[in-house]
């Protein structure tokens, strides 16, 4: 059934015990983005150093697709380096665009495969995409201070 | 049990949608009437005769087809206007009912000042809330509103604070499309006529469900959508005093809404055609009469009555769910078949898509007015929303489907 694939088990876990979620007061970059479809609202803050993640904190409100891809994304993008999270980003906006024909590659997005399903649910795309267009945004402004 | 005079299982027959299945044969349960009505075969069938015999620029050219569109299309004016209690001169066609709002809040720019106030409500869909806005923004003038209470109506407590000496336009809903409240008019209407100043209704969520006397409303203005009145997209209503529309000027310029024209100036039209700028979406307008005839023939009051009393079921029904909070009336005194409401911690947009599963259309998000949900401190809310073809069975499929949505969340 394509709920199922849709709402994995890992999915409800992070969207019950979101990782990173609450603001830390030390960061480079503050975003607040907004899904104006639904309301979705996410704040994010990120912090470099030398050029890596150092850290990634949030505090948001939506849906379990919303909250549990920010919660997978912060979880994987903390520690890298700006440039490997840059293809971890693609990959996933890659699957996420894939119309449900791709279900990611495991070695490079871990728990964010489970999101997968989500690509076959056009209204959705972008429940996932919100904290990731967040991150997205921070590491540029981050970058450019 | 639902009393009701209405023959639900022969009415869904006249809708072909019904003959569809929904994510793998699934029977669809459509409750989202409030957003969208689906179209009865007549409405189709009128769009598709008027392409297939009538079709030409209706109020231009003198050949037959000409002819025949411009009769086609004011033979549906003559509809709307006996079905709003309007004459048909005040019956303006545009393209909807946010046309028709911005038509409104446009024609009325040069007519207001930075010492005047317009008075809005916190339960306006966007559509009824950013023109006004804006208008005050271009002018100066100060926006003021009604304030909702925690059960979902407007709260009139300082009327006469929030509607004042400068106040020149209110404007409100007549249903609020989250909460289902209708709003007491007389009150509102009696206040801003007592200060000069002009109501002007959204009826987008009342139109299509009960029976609309514009004269005994007293309201100025008045708009509807067609297609939320099982009518085609692409045709909104604006109904106005003959005295107000022929003050007002017009909004949008161009063909056929001219009286004379020179390479400098031009004189209007009289209303109606002073604000019908180019050639009109014809083939809705004829189909918004098919429409609103077969609204007339089932019966407003007889489609009110049922809403009313399958809306008392649904609201009980939905009572007895542990952890499901109605945001809204919670009885039908004054209300109409829109329930909003919020379960446990399940999302709306999670619960939505479980419904979706089980073939249940239901709305989910701030329902583009998010100032009132804001305001009731909730980001989101699911929202069911009844029509003349839905029955017990639908109300039964979202309950069972709500409860079959806190077994499948609650899994992990």
């Amino acid at each position: 059934m394509e709920l199922d694939a849709l709402y994995q088990e890992v999915i409800l876990d992070h969207y019950k015990h979101p990782q990173h979620k609450g603001l830390l007061s030390t960061y480079d970059a503050q975003v607040h983005h907004v899904n104006p479809s639904c309301g979705d609202e996410i704040t994010l803050n990120l912090a470099l150093e030398n050029n890596s993640i150092s850290s990634i904190s949030w505090d948001g409100v939506g849906c379990s697709i919303s909250q549990a891809s920010v919660s997978i994304m912060s979880d994987l993008v903390i520690g890298k380096s700006v440039d490997e999270a840059r293809v971890v980003l693609d990959n996933f906006v890659e699957l996420m665009q894939s119309k449900g024909i791709k279900t990611g590659d495991p070695a490079i997005l871990e728990d964010a495969v489970s999101l997968a399903g989500v690509s076959k649910f056009p209204a959705r795309i972008k429940c996932a995409l919100l904290g990731w267009m967040a991150y997205k945004d921070a590491v540029l402004s981050a970058s450019t201070k | 049990m639902v009393m009701s005079e209405l023959d639900v299982a022969k009415i869904r027959k006249d809708f072909p949608i019904f003959t569809r299945t929904i994510r793998d044969g699934k029977k669809l349960v459509y409750l989202d009437s409030g957003a969208t009505s689906q179209k009865p075969q007549v409405v189709i069938d009128a769009e598709v005769d008027f392409y297939s015999k009538n079709n030409a620029a209706a109020h231009r050219g003198a050949h037959q087809l000409a002819e025949e569109a411009t009769e086609a299309m004011e033979s549906a004016r003559q509809i709307v206007a006996d079905f709003l209690a309007a004459d048909v001169d005040e019956i303006v066609f545009t393209k909807s009912a946010t046309e028709s709002l911005n038509l409104l809040a446009y024609s009325y720019t040069s007519l207001i000042t930075k010492d005047d106030s317009i008075v809005v409500t916190e339960m306006e869909h966007h559509a009824n809330l950013i023109p006004w806005q804006q208008l005050a923004e271009r002018t100066g003038a100060t926006l003021k509103w009604f304030e909702v209470d925690s059960e979902g109506r407007l709260d009139l407590s300082s009327i006469d604070q929030v509607i004042t000496e400068d106040t020149k336009i209110v404007a409100l809903t007549h249903q609020s499309n989250v909460l289902g409240t209708i709003n007491p008019l007389e009150a509102i209407v009696a206040r801003a006529h007592e200060v000069g100043a002009v109501v002007v209704l959204d009826a987008c969520q009342s139109v299509p469900h009960m029976p609309i006397n514009v004269r005994e409303l007293d309201v100025d203005f008045l708009t509807f959508s067609g297609h939320k009145a099982v009518g085609p997209t692409g045709v909104g209503v604006l109904w106005g005093r003959s005295e107000l529309l022929e003050m007002l000027p017009p909004f949008l310029f161009g063909g056929s809404m001219i009286e004379t024209v020179t390479m400098t100036s031009a004189t209007w039209a009289p209303a109606p055609r002073k604000f019908e700028a180019g050639v009109p979406n014809m083939a809705q307008i004829v189909g918004l009469g098919a429409a609103l005839n077969y609204l007339s023939k089932i019966g407003m009051e007889k489609i009110f009555h049922h809403e009313v009393e399958l809306g008392a079921y649904l609201i009980k029904r939905l009572s007895t769910i542990e952890g499901l909070r109605i945001i809204g009336p919670q009885h039908m005194q004054a209300r109409g078949g829109t329930v909003s409401f919020t379960f446990g911690d399940i999302h709306p947009h999670d619960l939505g898509q479980y419904l979706d599963a089980q073939g249940i259309a239901v709305r989910t998000g701030h329902h583009c007015a998010w100032p009132l949900t804001r305001k009731l401190g909730v980001p989101a809310t699911t929202r069911a929303s009844l029509y003349f073809y839905n029955d017990e069975s639908d109300v039964d499929a979202l309950i069972d489907g709500i409860i079959g949505a806190k077994k499948y969340f609650g899994r992990s």
